[in-house]
């Protein structure tokens, strides 16, 4: 009856920076999604297990320190391997366009670069939970 | 169709994460299939010792969980944590920001953590939550903590559902703490001051004791309070033991039995609420004549008295 989108929004690695992930966590709150945020430095491990408690319709990766070509690959294994590959990953931060193509055939559907506005996330989010 | 739902009921018996993580939305939403997995569920399972840990944002509640489930572990029991978090009254959205402090035991595989919002925009108990309670249970979870931010009637309703109720505050909290004093201070079977490394804890200790000895001399119970420094994991123990003593009293008192019958009074409301809602509230806010009654009530040409009357046809 009632259908509500629900989004892990996660800090993978040692990476600091967390002021995109909490803009687009607000975000997101306030286009009427239920959004999991689990704060920095969280392991794959970590990401996967809380993305599988909660069930989530999307993962969004906030990631600006550079590892996304070592994170996301053992993130994306970590999903199979636990039987759960039908929730959609997104990504966001400070990723190099060389990169965007390799992370996409690893499965990720978006990557979204700084000055990104919030609602062009909300339409791909919404578009891509009601597949 | 019965089969599927004794294979989910298997499953979530079994312990599959990914099973209980579905049932649980399937309730949330709602769902057919919810309903009949409820049934059974229902008449087979016993609910698990349910915890209730309360109290303003930022008093430390999820650091607290963090701590006592920590404890538990290590004598190898298995829990479970509802983390729940207010719905946004303008977007219908919700920030679950819980599992930031639960980070040490997001990996344990002994310890399931589910954060939920509340939902539950029309006032009332959301009623997945005690469902929730009842899928944990069957899946063998012998502890269940619901975190609730406590503030409104809402929360209160929620800490209800508990058999033992933790309010949690800080020094600092002040005269704030008078206001709680009409609902969750009474609500509360133990009451801890948290970010006791911080000035002014005793004296906050003694105001809550002196609050508690208000209540009636006919409550056996007495709601100890306990100073603790959550960071530094002071005091866990103290929590701990007095779970376990306030559950012992009730066993002894044999309370437990009553909570819960008045914990499924409050489920029956609940679900009778929900069912007139949908059935006869809901067709109404959606016809068209409603907002022409407004109109005319607006233009003194109708009273809502009569208008409501008329439309539930009594
Ligand atoms: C502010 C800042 C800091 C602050 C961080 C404060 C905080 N708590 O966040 C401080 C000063 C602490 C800092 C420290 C460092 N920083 Co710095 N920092 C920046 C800076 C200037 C801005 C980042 C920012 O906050 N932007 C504003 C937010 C809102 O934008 P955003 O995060 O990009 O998010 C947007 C999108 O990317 C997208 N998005 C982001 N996440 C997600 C997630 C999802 C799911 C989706 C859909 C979208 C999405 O949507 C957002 C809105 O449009 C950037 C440079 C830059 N121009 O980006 C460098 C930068 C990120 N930092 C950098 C570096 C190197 C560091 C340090 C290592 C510096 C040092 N040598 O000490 C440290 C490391 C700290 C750590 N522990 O990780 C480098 C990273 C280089 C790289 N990746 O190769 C950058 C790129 C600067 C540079 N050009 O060199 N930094
Ligand atoms: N100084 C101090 N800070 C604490 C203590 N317990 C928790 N905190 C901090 O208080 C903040 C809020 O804690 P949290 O557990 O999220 O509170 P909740 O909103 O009630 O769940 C966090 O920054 C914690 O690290 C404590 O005993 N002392
Ligand atoms: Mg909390």
């Amino acid at each position: 009856m009632d259908n509500f989108i629900k989004v892990l929004i996660a800090k993978p690695g040692l990476d600091g920076h967390d002021r995109g992930a909490k803009v687009i966590a607000r975000g997101l709150k306030e286009a009427g999604m239920e959004v999991v945020y689990t704060g920095l430095r969280q392991t794959p491990e970590q990401i996967v297990r809380s993305a599988i408690q909660e069930d989530v319709d999307v993962i969004g990766l906030s990631i600006l320190s550079g590892a996304h070509s070592y994170l996301f690959p053992e993130i994306m294994n970590r999903l199979k391997k636990a039987d759960h590959s039908d929730v959609a990953v997104i990504a966001g931060g400070i990723i190099p366009e060389d990169d965007h193509k390799k992370l996409k055939e690893l499965g990720i559907k978006a990557i979204f670069q700084p000055g990104t506005p919030i609602s062009k996330i909300v339409d791909f989010i919404e578009n891509e939970v009601q597949k | 169709m019965e089969d599927n739902i004794d294979q989910l009921y298997a499953d979530i018996q079994r312990g599959n994460e990914n099973t209980i993580a579905k049932a649980i939305s399937m309730v949330e939403d709602g769902t057919k299939d919810a309903v009949k997995l409820m049934k059974k569920v229902y008449r087979n399972i016993e609910p698990a010792y349910l915890v209730g840990i309360s109290g303003p944002p930022g008093s430390g509640k999820s650091t607290i969980t963090q701590s006592i489930v920590q404890l538990w572990r290590k004598e190898n029991i298995k829990v479970a944590i509802i983390a729940i978090d207010p719905t946004s009254h303008f977007s219908g959205g919700a920030l679950l920001g819980d599992r930031i402090r639960m980070d040490k035991i997001s990996t344990d595989r002994g310890v399931f953590i589910r954060s939920m919002a509340t939902r539950g925009s029309l006032g009332g108990l959301n009623s997945s939550i005690y469902d929730t309670v009842l899928i944990f249970s069957l899946a063998g979870y012998e502890y269940i903590i619901i975190e609730t931010v406590g503030v409104g009637q809402n929360e209160i309703d929620i800490v209800k559902l508990a058999d033992t109720t933790i309010f949690v505050t800080v020094p600092e909290a002040g005269d704030e703490i008078q206001a709680y004093k009409a609902g969750l201070m009474e609500a509360g079977d133990i009451f801890v001051v948290n970010k006791a490394d911080r000035p002014k804890s005793e004296q906050m200790v003694l105001t809550i004791e002196q609050l508690v000895s208000f209540r009636g001399d006919k409550e056996i119970w007495k709601p100890p309070v306990l100073a603790t420094n959550a960071l530094q994991d002071e005091g866990i123990t103290d929590i701990k033991k007095s779970i376990n003593d306030h559950h012992i009293y009730l066993e002894e008192k044999d309370l437990l039995q009553k909570n819960r019958r008045e914990v499924i009074r409050a489920q029956m409301i609940n679900l009778m609420e929900k069912k007139l809602n949908e059935k006869f509230i809901s067709p109404i806010l959606k016809d068209q004549k409603f907002f022409k009654h407004i109109e005319l009530i607006c233009k003194k040409k109708e009273d809502p008295y009569s208008v409501v009357n008329e439309l539930l046809s009594l």
